[in-house]
């Protein structure tokens, strides 16, 4: 039973990477590839921020510090060592190496503190960073920094950045797998769960929360470089955008805060539904009304998102409305959100 | 320069008592109701555009026109918990709260900029614009009467929660709302008439912040709800007292940093809150003296 189970996750995945491997070659035309590339960044962004909030249940506004600041380094590096041509790419661990550093200092100050607090020390630290980019002047002021020119052909132009983003957003995803099945995923939820029994319990909550923190904060900050070569620009307030923030917390919560495959499905709901929005209403008021919507509607009536609940109902269809396998007592916390959607059965 | 200090504190002072005010109204709403209102930065400016929508078109005075603002955000807010927060139940409950208010937020914003679009606009009236000589440097009388009627309604929200039947109510329910429902308190009105009052304060807020600010957009709450947000967090959540200290304390450092390099006033300002932090994590009164008081 379990082995056929395996064998049709495993078939599952197999088909899931053959079609996101032919879609560039199956919609050639670029602005719909243009669709993929932001869907695939963001489904890395998503699945990043979930490896440290959704597992930790810190709720973090602030990630577009990480997100900012990789987009900022790979210009900073491209613009003062006169990097040009393909070699810029070399430069996206540097990307994710900015991103991790700057999660050490920020959480060794966030993490102290929890809850209400934790969040607004995140859009702080966020708003501290908005204003640096506007200040200093090694980040070009408003004015920001420009990548430079790639020249290739305008046809397949958005293919490259299509297969890194979906690199980036596939390591994610195996990363954050590893984690959630390792001791260390165990960990980082018996915080969520309960943070003083977790030390109570030998967990030492600052080092692992801050080790989530730093490996969700250099998966952002590598994304944010992709996503900066592919705009060829950033600004302090498309860098440091509070939208941002926003909607990949929006992202995690529809699909299914805490699960795998919800960050992803979140993504790939809203990234290309905001992008429809934005290509055609001109003023993007619309677009942000029903983001602000949507989010309402799913805090209020789907609260655990898509995954969990769409997971529930196809268990208790599987069962015929008997109970479930494990009489909830002692039932152990449900392994939700196990990848390509399959239902909760274990 | 020692005039310039003299300036900058005064500013800091007379500001900080209308952010005091804003703060007051969040901190309240937090203590109450254990949540975060993200949408107050919005609100504030909602109700100076509701201010500059009654004087433009209406020609009402900004201070008449407080009288038909303060019970509309009265309105717009006890509906915002009815339909919204009142529904939110449960562990994630605080998260869930923070995430609704911001998407709140989000709407009012994104209505605002539908109906008033994206430029700057400013309240104007003869007080904003003329100035009284004081101490040897001009002050618009704004900033004055400002003062004076955010002190006015903080005292007034002093004696409303410290000396009335419904104050002792809600203070009851910030100290515990099971205890508070057993001795018969409806925390769910309390709940509800509370979020109600933290968010009409924000008519007052935003009028002054309109007048005063030199010039405001949709997109100026998301500068607004930060720095309420340091403000309530140093002062010590939930902490009425120490949001009025906060508010002047970071307002006259803000100016003063100003006098020496206007770019870099509000970083200071965010790094203030987090030192203070870094040092203590609770903030200046935090949850232990809002008890013992």
């Amino acid at each position: 039973m379990i082995g056929k189970d395996l064998l049709a996750k495993a078939g599952g995945l197999v088909l899931l990477a053959v079609a996101a491997i032919a879609f560039p070659y199956v919609f050639p035309n670029p602005l719909v590839t243009n669709y993929g590339v932001y869907a695939m960044i963001f489904v890395a962004v998503a699945s990043a921020w979930n490896i440290f909030s959704g597992y930790s249940g810190y709720i973090s506004l602030g990630n577009a510090v990480f997100f900012g600041s990789g987009a900022y380094a790979a210009g900073i590096a491209c613009r003062d060592w006169k990097i040009q041509g393909d070699a810029i790419f070399a430069l996206l661990p540097l990307a994710a190496a900015v991103g991790g550093a700057i999660a050490v200092p920020f959480g060794l100050i966030a993490l102290r503190v929890r809850r209400h607090t934790f969040i607004v020390i995140t859009i702080a630290v966020f708003f501290i960073f908005q204003l640096m980019a506007y200040n200093f002047a090694f980040t070009g002021g408003s004015t920001g920094v420009a990548a430079p020119f790639i020249t290739w052909p305008a046809q397949t132009y958005n293919n490259p950045f299509y297969f890194m983003a979906l690199a980036t957003a596939a390591g994610t995803i195996a990363v954050s797998w590893l984690i959630r099945r390792s001791r260390f995923g165990l960990r980082l939820r018996a915080i969520r769960d309960d943070e003083d029994r977790a030390r109570g319990l030998g967990v030492k909550p600052m080092r692992v929360k801050l080790s989530a923190f730093v490996i969700s904060g250099a998966i952002t900050g590598l994304a944010g470089a992709i996503w900066f070569y592919y705009l060829t620009q950033v600004q302090p307030p498309s860098g440091f955008d509070p939208l941002f923030d926003l909607t990949v917390v929006l992202m995690a919560f529809l699909g299914g805060f805490g699960t795998i495959s919800g960050p992803v499905l979140g993504a790939l709901i809203i990234e290309p539904g905001q992008l429809w929005l934005t290509a055609h209403y001109t003023n993007g008021y619309l677009a942000q009304i029903l983001l602000g919507a949507l989010f309402l509607v799913v805090v209020l009536f789907l609260p655990r998102g898509i995954i969990p609940t769409g997971g529930e109902l196809i268990t208790r269809l599987r069962t015929r409305g008997r109970p479930a396998v494990l009489p909830p007592a002692a039932a152990p916390r449900r392994e939700q959100g196990t990848p390509a959607g399959s239902g909760g059965a274990r | 320069m020692a005039r310039q200090i003299y300036e900058a504190i005064a500013d800091g002072i007379l500001v900080g008592g209308v952010y005091a005010l804003m703060a007051v109204g969040l901190t309240l709403i937090f203590g109450v109701l254990d949540i975060i209102n993200i949408a107050q930065g919005v609100l504030v400016i909602l109700g100076a555009y509701l201010s500059y929508s009654l004087s433009t078109r209406a020609h009402i005075d900004l201070f008449v026109g407080l009288l038909i603002t303060i019970p509309a955000m009265f309105v717009i807010g006890t509906a915002v918990h009815w339909l919204f927060i009142r529904r939110l139940r449960g562990g994630e409950r605080t998260s869930m709260t923070l995430l609704v208010t911001y998407a709140v937020a989000l709407i009012i914003e994104g209505i605002l900029y539908a109906v008033y679009g994206p430029n700057y606009v400013e309240l104007n009236a003869s007080y904003v614009t003329s100035s009284v000589h004081l101490l040897g440097f001009y002050l618009p009388y704004i900033y004055i009467y400002g003062f004076i009627l955010a002190v006015v309604l903080v005292v007034a929200l002093y004696l409303l929660l410290y000396r009335s039947r419904f104050g002792r109510s809600v203070r009851a329910t910030m100290q515990d709302e099971t205890s508070a429902r057993l001795v018969g308190i409806d925390v769910n009105r309390v709940s509800a008439l509370t979020f109600g009052i933290g968010v009409a304060v924000t008519a007052v807020g935003g009028m002054v912040y309109g007048a005063t600010s030199g010039g405001f957009n949709p997109n100026s709450g998301y500068d607004l709800i930060s720095r309420l947000l340091a403000i309530i967090i140093l002062g010590g959540l939930g902490s009425i007292g120490g949001a009025l200290a906060a508010s002047v304390f970071m307002l006259t450092l803000e100016s003063l940093v100003d006098i020496w390099s206007p770019n870099w006033a509000i970083v200071v300002f965010y790094a203030a809150l987090v030192l203070v932090l870094v040092i203590r994590p609770t903030g200046f009164l935090g949850r232990k003296a809002v008890r013992a008081q």
